[in-house]
């Protein structure tokens, strides 16, 4: 309403709060993906340090993300106010920034500074999507997940161009690089504060706090899209992955191989808001379902032929109908005062279920060869989705295969 | 439309700050570069300091080092050849493997991609390989994968990846696409190399021809070998626990393994700084420690790649 592109038909289709977040995210992740993008090489050749010390950290930092992720997820509703909450989590993530130059090249303190970095991108990311799902009409739920995750990989396609354009002009100033990657997130943090409006209606009858979450998973709509999105994420193989068998089945040319990752993050970005329409139009179950098609379809390309960029458009396809989809499914089977945890929650189980899912795919590429180990994981999924289809179908009446009934 | 004001002073304040910082970054007196610098000079140990290829005395590596005009992540250099391993600014990241004459000047250029590891040249000059890390950045994370790459600069042929070298483990041919090499070193004939391969979560030493194209495996659990200049001994970083790693020299004629007396972990291919010591990288420093298990002690602050050049 009062974002410059008013009237356009775009601020007509997404309210203005999306766009807003949307914008958020998107210079929030130019910040970030240039401190990513140049990080292990700011390690290894400015520092001298040993990448090993820091993969030690990591799955450290795995349980602590996931930990502060529900609590802040638990204090945005206690409070009602997520963009406080989602506030803290850019502003400690701006701070990082900084924070990495006074480090030095003390592993101890980069440690920390990693590790802060991460719990202010777990703190914000499940108050951002309840805002989305407080903003946007049930019905557009999916379309507005889209434009905002499309806008979020538009800043992570321009991140390490940035970098790269920083390291340029000052001949390899990795400070220059940190300094300027704050002076991005600050932005964020304040088009956040200036643009982006909390939902704070009053608290239902009663004044109830938030639910439990044993008391959320006890919903059975919600504890079964849990377990869908768990289920699943147990038999998503990691991206990296994907691009290391794409490499070897082509032998791609080492200098192209850091492309492969934009062939996906191309095709989400310009499949996130068409997927994210069908979706609102046909039933969020459905795409969702179709996206893990489509990432077993990347499978078996990948175990037949590797075609290169049918394997890429699949993938960011996955994602496309996925991601985005999947909280959209997920906002309106929350009530308002418990959103943000619900999401926390649901984002966390399947956050943990990739994590468990590479190592399970490590080690059974260790065992049984990387085509062996796709096609289990290939069985795993199929199983997976005939459970999730089920459980999802088992929603008849529920609002996302009915939007029609339940527009604002 | 307080709230536009707002944001653009934010926008001029916040961009302001973010030009004059890097301005000044890219303005800042890096050290005067010697006018002529000659890696093949004898007597001198060779480094990596403020990110250049430098030089210190070989007996007197703690006096200031004489640093060279060419930047480099990690190199090698041997026989009048330097093998200089440079990330490349761009929209992505990633990795030359530079060929350097007795002037530094550029004579080979090898695209790459991914982070620089290891770097090494046989002592004639004429054998180069490098390692780099391709994805995962780290050894952690899902999919840690290395590229190996061998470059004759006499005929100037070049395998960008070893890893369709027909390998032979415990003497049985062995087939298995999640083979991974790095951290070559040459033999004195240039053909022969050893290196280390890992697969299905175990690494060996790998003793390989270069000519016959082919490898085999020698032992296990031995990272990154370094052979000496005199060819009988080999060290190398090998798993502990606690560790990660260890560094061990393995004497060739004997087989027999032994622990050097550097007992914090090292990351590390180590180059050797005369017959009976080796060098290393450690927390930002480069060390010595002797084969024979004596102590180790420090050799050049804020340096890496060491090369001794005799």
């Amino acid at each position: 309403m009062y974002i410059s592109i008013k009237g356009t038909g775009l601020a007509r289709s997404v309210p203005a709060n999306v766009l807003a977040l949307g914008l958020v995210s998107l210079v929030t992740d130019i910040s970030s993906e240039m401190v990513t993008a140049v990080l292990p090489l700011y390690l290894v050749s400015a520092l001298g340090l040993s990448l090993v010390q820091f993969g030690v950290l990591d799955g450290l930092y795995f349980g602590v993300t996931a930990l502060v992720r529900l609590a802040g997820g638990h204090a945005a509703d206690r409070l009602a106010r997520r963009k406080l909450v989602a506030g803290v989590g850019y502003g400690l993530s701006a701070v990082c920034k900084l924070a990495l130059l006074a480090a030095g090249g003390s592993v101890a303190a980069l440690g920390a500074v990693m590790a802060a970095d991460r719990t202010g991108k777990g703190l914000r990311t499940a108050p951002r999507d309840a805002l989305i799902t407080l903003s946007a009409p049930v019905d557009r739920l999916g379309g507005a997940f889209g434009v905002h995750r499309a806008m979020d990989t538009v800043g992570a396609f321009l991140g390490p161009l940035a970098a790269f354009g920083v390291l340029t002009v000052t001949a390899g100033a990795y400070d220059a690089v940190f300094v300027t990657s704050f002076c991005v997130a600050a932005l964020g943090v304040l088009l956040l504060v200036l643009y982006v409006r909390d939902r704070r209606g009053p608290l239902p009858p009663g004044g109830r706090g938030p639910l439990r979450l044993g008391t959320l998973l006890r919903r059975a709509p919600f504890r079964r899209l849990c377990l869908v999105a768990a289920a699943l994420g147990l038999v998503t193989v990691s991206d990296s992955f994907v691009y290391l068998m794409l490499q070897k089945r082509l032998a791609l040319a080492p200098e192209l191989f850091p492309l492969l990752p934009l062939g996906t993050a191309g095709a989400y970005l310009l499949l996130a808001v068409p997927f994210g329409r069908l979706a609102d139009r046909y039933g969020r179950a459905a795409v969702f379902a179709a996206g893990h098609v489509a990432l077993l379809a990347a499978y078996l390309l990948l175990m037949g032929p590797a075609w290169l960029v049918p394997v890429l458009a699949l993938h960011g396809a996955f994602y496309a109908a996925t991601d985005g989809v999947l909280m959209a499914l997920a906002g309106p089977l929350l009530p308002e005062q418990s959103r943000t945890s619900g999401l926390a929650l649901i984002q966390t189980g399947q956050a943990t279920a990739r994590m468990l899912s590479s190592m399970l795919f490590g080690a059974l590429w260790t065992v049984l060869g990387a085509t062996e180990g796709l096609a289990v994981m290939a069985a795993g999924l199929v199983l997976s989705l005939a459970l999730a289809w089920r459980s999802l179908r088992a929603e008849g009446g529920a609002p996302m295969t009915a939007p029609s009934s339940r527009s604002r | 439309m307080k709230r536009v004001v707002v944001l653009l002073v934010a926008v001029v304040v916040l961009a302001g700050g973010a030009v004059a910082y890097a301005t000044w970054a890219a303005s800042r007196g890096a050290a005067p570069a010697a006018a002529a610098f000659d890696p093949g000079v004898p007597g001198r140990l060779l480094v990596r300091s403020a990110g250049r290829i430098a030089a210190v005395p070989l007996d007197d590596p703690g006096a200031a080092p004489t640093v060279s005009g060419t930047a480099c992540d990690r190199f090698h250099s041997a026989g009048g050849t330097t093998l200089c391993l440079v990330t490349r600014p761009g929209t992505l990241p990633k990795t030359d493997a530079l060929i350097l004459d007795r002037s530094l000047r550029e004579t080979r250029r090898i695209k790459l991609a991914g982070i620089p590891s290891r770097a090494r040249v046989s002592q004639s000059g004429r054998m180069a390989s490098w390692t780099v890390f391709v994805t995962g950045d780290s050894y952690s994370s899902g999919g840690f994968s290395t590229w190996t790459g061998i470059l004759d600069t006499r005929t100037g042929y070049a395998v960008t990846n070893i890893e369709d070298i027909p390998l032979y483990l415990d003497g049985r041919r062995y087939h298995s696409p999640d083979v991974n090499y790095w951290g070559v070193t040459f033999a004195a004939d240039d053909n022969r190399f050893y290196a280390t391969v890992s697969t299905k979560g175990k690494t060996y030493l790998v003793e390989g021809d270069f000519g016959a194209w082919r490898a085999r495996t020698l032992r296990e659990n031995a990272e990154c070998p370094s052979l000496s200049p005199d060819g009988r001994h080999l060290v190398f970083k090998k798993r502990v626990s606690p560790g990660p790693w260890r560094l061990h020299a393995l004497d060739l004629k004997t087989m027999r393994e032994t622990p050097l007396g550097e007992s914090a972990s090292v990351d590390d291919q180590a180059a050797w700084l005369d017959e009976r010591s080796v060098m290393y990288a450690k927390d930002g420093d480069v060390w010595a420690a002797p084969l024979d298990g004596g102590p180790p002690r420090l050799l050049v602050r804020d340096a890496s790649s060491p090369v001794a050049v005799r």
